[in-house]
């Protein structure tokens, strides 16, 4: 039996540090309990202060190798660091082949890292539902940094954009130099682009292509101009690493950016009212499917859907006009 | 509501044992099966075990045991998790060993066994049956 705390005991227990009770409070969030709602309401206060880093890219990267150098250069700065993990779940059995620990054991014994593995759920965008509200766990337990790693396809992994407040993007030489790169929308969305692996023959080649591309681009009078930091993050020898250093610079240099031209304060909003739009999206599905439940009326709907008597839009629209004051 | 429960499996290999075939197809089934299987990999110490099974917040511990190391190190993820009063995760245990050493195994505090050949089904279900809701 797992010991039943009150909701607020647990809740007090996770603003201390309480590692358990920070697992428990996830759990209970990503298996949308009962006290969901309540835990989030009351944990919420407690957050909006962590620097959240985003790292985007491929799968196989080094998304997850890099994490791992990255925990430790906020470690050496003396700062809790809490990282939220997504992999992908089998669209077939539900399941999920979580692997992303493997290589995040520099720090297994730091207690001032809580690392969360998370299946995405059929939720898309690289993240899974549950993860807005985790990282807002994961700050109330005290953790000044959270790193977010997508699970990574390299396609449409971008949604990590409205949380973070500063996204990485990582690639590797000879990945679809140039024009595929630039065209994914996922290249778009970097504050910094990384190149992993640059002990890997076509880095130079890279580098420039990449390089080339950026200053291709438009950016408005002192906005900040995305950089790319190529890095060696496997070594047999910790001196043979390369980029790390910098790349820990650069993220610094991106935050100090923000603050500095309060363009922070646009991450911010964007990330509450991204927040905001999924609660919506949620709770109307869940108050509309209620309200129908025990009247056959979903069934019909969906019947008439099939048979062509009526279409998608037009049910869901008679159904928020008959259900939901017509706003307009 | 609509709760959406999903039991979670740690699969993880102790001390200097580096055959990690069995471990992964074992993770495999238990995906296949619905599960969330958080794979820790092999040369891993109790401690960091444990740790990663109270952090993930998993239903299950499996270890999997291939070069007779399984009569050690068994004591010694128990006792870790005594330590850290992790006391409503099943531990189970699966591997190449003799079937003399299962009750011993089993005296240690491994929940159930699984030798090489045990069907997947039998670890599925034993799984289903015994995490509790
Ligand atoms: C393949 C193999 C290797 C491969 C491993 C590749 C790899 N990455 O895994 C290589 C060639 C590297 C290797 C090396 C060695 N091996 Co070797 N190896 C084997 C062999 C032939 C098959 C193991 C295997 O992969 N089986 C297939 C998998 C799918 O089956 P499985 O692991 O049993 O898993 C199943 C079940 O047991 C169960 N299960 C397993 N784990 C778990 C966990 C849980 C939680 C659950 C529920 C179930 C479960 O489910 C699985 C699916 O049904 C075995 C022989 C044998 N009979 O086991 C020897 C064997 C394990 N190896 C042995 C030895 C001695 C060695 C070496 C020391 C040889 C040497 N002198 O160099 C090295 C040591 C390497 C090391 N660092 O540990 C001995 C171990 C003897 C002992 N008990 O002390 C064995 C038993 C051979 C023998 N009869 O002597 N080996
Ligand atoms: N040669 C080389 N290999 C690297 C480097 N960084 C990581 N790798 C290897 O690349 C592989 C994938 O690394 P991960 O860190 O797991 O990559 P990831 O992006 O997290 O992968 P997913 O989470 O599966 O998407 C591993 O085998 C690493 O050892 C590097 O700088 N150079
Ligand atoms: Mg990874």
């Amino acid at each position: 039996m797992k010991k039943k705390l009150s909701t607020g005991e647990m809740v007090s227990r996770l603003l201390a540090g309480d590692r358990r009770a920070a697992a428990r409070l996830i759990t209970l969030v990503e298996n949308e309990m009962d006290d969901h709602h309540e835990v989030m309401s009351l944990v919420y206060p407690y957050t909006g202060k962590a620097m959240i880093l985003g790292i985007t890219g491929a799968g196989g990267a080094g998304k997850s190798t890099l994490t791992d150098h990255l925990i430790g250069k906020f470690r050496e700065q003396g700062k809790k660091v809490g990282v939220v993990v997504v992999d992908p779940s089998s669209p077939f059995s539900g399941g999920a082949f979580l692997g992303d620990r493997i290589r995040l054991q520099s720090h297994s014994q730091d207690d001032g890292v809580y690392i969360r593995s998370m299946a995405s759920r059929g939720y898309l965008g690289g993240l899974s539902r549950a993860t807005y509200d985790v990282i807002r766990i994961m700050e109330a337990m005290g953790n000044e940094v959270v790193i977010v790693e997508t699970l990574g396809a390299g396609q449409d992994e971008v949604d990590v954009i409205h949380i973070a407040h500063t996204c990485l993007v990582v690639v590797t030489p000879g990945m679809g130099d140039d024009i595929q790169a630039m065209k994914a929308g996922i290249m778009e969305i970097a504050d910094i682009i990384v190149l992993n692996k640059a002990d890997l023959d076509g880095t130079d080649r890279s580098l420039r292509h990449l390089q080339g591309a950026l200053t291709a681009g438009s950016f408005e009078e002192g906005a900040w101009m995305p950089r790319v930091v190529p890095t060696v993050s496997t070594a047999n020898k910790p001196e043979d690493l390369q980029g790390i250093d910098e790349l820990a610079a650069t993220i610094a240099e991106h935050q100090t950016y923000l603050r500095k031209t309060r363009a922070i304060d646009r991450v911010r909003y964007d990330r509450v009212e991204q927040e905001l739009g999924l609660i919506f999206k949620d709770e109307l599905q869940k108050i509309i499917f209620k309200g129908l439940k025990g009247t056959g009326k979903k069934r019909e709907y969906i019947n008439s859907i099939i048979e062509q008597k009526n279409d998608p839009y037009s049910v869901v629209e008679e159904v928020l006009n008959t259900y939901l004051l017509p706003w307009e | 509501m609509a709760t959406i429960k999903k039991i979670k499996v740690l699969v993880t290999k102790v001390g200097l044992d580096g055959h990690d075939r069995g471990a992964k197809v074992v993770s495999s089934l238990l995906k296949e099966a619905g599960m969330e299987v958080i794979y820790l990999g092999m040369f891993q110490r109790p401690e960091s075990i444990v740790k990663a099974a109270i952090d993930e917040d998993v239903d299950v511990i499996g270890l999997s045991y291939l070069s007779g190391e399984h009569l050690i190190f068994t004591p010694k993820v128990v006792e870790e998790m005594r330590k850290n009063n992790v006391d409503d995760v099943l531990l189970i245990a699966g591997g190449t060993f003799p079937a003399e050493d299962i009750p011993a195994m089993e005296e240690m505090g491994i929940d159930k066994v699984f030798r090489a050949g045990s069907l997947t089904e039998s670890i599925v279900d034993y799984i289903n049956d015994h995490v509790e809701e």
